[in-house]
């Protein structure tokens, strides 16, 4: 089981040295699942049989330099077409959907040569922020199975937390990468808008959603991101900018000097739980020590930054979500005997609770009569938004940031009152109007709950090579989270 | 603003989701609140803005419109709730 707890760069170099077995780094990966999975609920589907028989394959043909990972055991979110493997969104609706082709991005990873091990569990079609509008039951949070693991990857980030992959890919509408990575303790990138392909990651808010790597080290995250970024014909929207060498440009960070790091005068005044902020600041002084300014800016809209993101989110999902109507695919009510009743209760039955909000939500704030006030406002404030962000880079190379106000909350404790669960939002959601990229990097145990605490670093659009370099220097200097509880005996 | 219970029940339609007599009730509460919220917006005057509806701005990269078949009909009608091995098949319409 121990080679399940090495990094993603480690394993990769003693699988082509052939110092273990492909085989035998798949079987410690589902050992660590088969232990952890009854009490975390991190996979939908394990991919177990599939899996071995391919590190078979992959041992008996040898080590392949062309492939920057071969045979690593990955997980990926189940919101993200993998072909022939159940792609299911956490969703009743898409329950026993199986894709027929790959996501680019998945695509990619198995060209390199990953083992797709398992699809992880999250908010359904990616709405929510603890994991629990999950139609296959909440995951638990590794580091306390009392608390949620958070959202809406909370399965990504529990599963390469507890060590049953070595990374995964999540995705990020409104902080889903961000802040499970934070309440976890790991690592989670998300690039610029544009870097990775969305082809094949089914939509939820098309002008938000981005995929990323989550990882144990930051420079495993940079190994994953060079894999998956680049161009793809099949999204318009994706980038033709260079992909640059992520894992090289680490060599040359050392130290912070010469680095200005801004801090958001807004994010930090209130509303921040003292160990959140304690954390924080000690990992902003080390940062400091290691030659960083520290620069107060301001993100004046930073009030307004709420209810536009749930506004365009929820606009985007109602007309994204149209697409569910029980005729090519996805769940039917199969006793409906007329076409809109068909409709009617296929929804009904398929979508869960806050899917069903935001789909209602959106589909109000685009009707006649209230599009201007709602959709194109929002759309405005949007701009407002994003100009606090780009004049802020103007005084600072990256942003930090709190990951949320509080450390993982408890199973429960939000779930009644959506509006206060989008409230816990509130520093991840802007970096998704503004489409730049952002990583959150874990800084610690809170003494009050001793749960993992997580920063996060904006950078400028296609910065993600700066973002890499001052978390990777912060990164040696802090203390990790260390070993989660579900893993504790194993020392 | 707040919204009238007939409001959620006329927006569940056009959502294409009905919903039961309780849950009616307690959606009308949360989408009133919500929408509350949302009125902080309007402290914030935008008349010259222009809006920003995506995050990319410059002209979008298309690939040229060319027919390939990449799928077989079996493959496309693998999810299908029902089929005839031609078409996908629905409830009588007409």
């Amino acid at each position: 089981m121990e080679l399940a707890f090495k990094t993603l760069t480690r394993i990769r170099d003693i699988l082509s040295r052939k110092e273990a077995s492909v085989e035998e780094v798949v079987n410690a990966c589902l050992q660590v699942i088969e232990k952890t999975e009854p009490e975390l609920n991190a996979l939908i589907t394990t991919c177990a049989e599939e899996a071995i028989e391919q590190a078979r394959q992959m041992d008996n043909q040898g080590p392949d330099p062309e492939k920057p990972l071969w045979g690593v055991p990955v997980v990926i979110k189940d919101v993200i077409a993998t072909k022939g493997i159940r792609t299911t969104c956490a969703s009743k609706i898409l329950e026993n959907f199986v894709p027929c082709y790959d996501a680019t991005l998945v695509e990619k990873l198995k060209q390199a040569g990953c083992i797709i091990l398992g699809k992880t569990n999250m908010d359904e079609f990616a709405m929510g922020s603890s994991t629990e509008n999950s139609a296959f039951g909440p995951t638990k949070n590794p580091y306390d199975l009392t608390r949620v693991p958070g959202g809406s990857s909370g399965g990504s980030a529990a599963s390469v937390a507890a060590a049953q992959a070595f990374a995964s890919v999540g995705t990020d509408t409104g902080g889903s990468i961000r802040q499970p990575a934070g309440f976890c303790g790991i690592v989670g990138l998300k690039p610029t808008y544009g870097r990775v392909s969305r082809f094949g990651l089914i939509a939820y808010g098309s002008s938000l959603d981005q995929a990323g790597p989550m990882t144990r080290t930051v420079r495993d995250a940079a190994l994953m991101l060079q894999v998956i970024a680049g161009h793809d014909p099949k999204d318009s929207t994706s980038s033709p900018e260079d992909v640059p060498d992520y894992v090289q440009t680490l060599q040359k960070a050392n130290d912070l000097k010469g680095i200005r790091l801004g801090y958001p005068v807004e994010y930090w005044e209130k509303g921040l739980s003292p160990e959140v902020k304690d954390c924080c600041e000690q990992a902003l002084n080390k940062a400091r020590e290691l030659g960083a300014e520290i620069i107060p800016i301001s993100i004046k809209h930073t009030p307004y930054a709420i209810a536009t993101y749930y506004i365009i989110a929820m606009a985007e999902a109602s007309s994204n979500l149209a697409r569910y109507d029980g005729v090519r695919f996805g769940f039917r009510d199969k006793e409906a005997t007329e076409l809109l009743e068909m409709y009617l209760n296929s929804r009904s039955k398929g979508f869960g609770e806050e899917v069903k909000r935001r789909i209602m939500l959106g589909t109000y704030v685009l009707s006649a009569g209230y599009y201007d006030a709602y959709y194109k406002k929002a759309a405005q404030v949007r701009r407002l938004i994003r100009q606090d962000f780009l004049d802020a880079l103007k005084a600072c190379d990256l942003i930090c940031a709190p990951v949320a106000p509080t450390t993982a909350f408890k199973l429960g404790e939000n779930i009644d009152d959506p509006l206060q669960m989008y409230l816990t939002d509130i520093f991840t959601i802007s970096l998704n109007l503004t489409g730049l990229p952002g990583m959150t990097l874990p800084v610690g145990l809170g003494q009050e709950t001793n749960m993992p605490v997580g920063m996060q670093f904006f950078g400028p659009a296609f910065g993600e090579e700066i973002i890499f370099q001052v978390c990777h220097v912060l990164e040696q200097a802090l203390q990790g989270p260390g070993l989660p509880h579900v893993l504790k005996d194993e020392g | 603003m707040s919204i009238s219970k007939e409001q959620v029940a006329k927006i569940a339609t056009l959502s294409r989701l009905s919903l039961e007599e309780d849950k009616l009730d307690q959606f009308t509460g949360q989408l009133s609140s919500i929408l509350q919220y949302m009125e902080k917006l309007n402290e914030l005057e935008t008349t010259d803005v222009e809006p920003l509806y995506s995050p990319v701005e410059q002209t979008t990269v298309l690939r040229e419109d060319v027919v390939e078949k990449k799928f077989k009909r079996e493959e496309l009608l693998a999810n299908a709730p029902e089929d005839d091995g031609q078409y996908f098949i629905v409830p009588r319409i007409i």
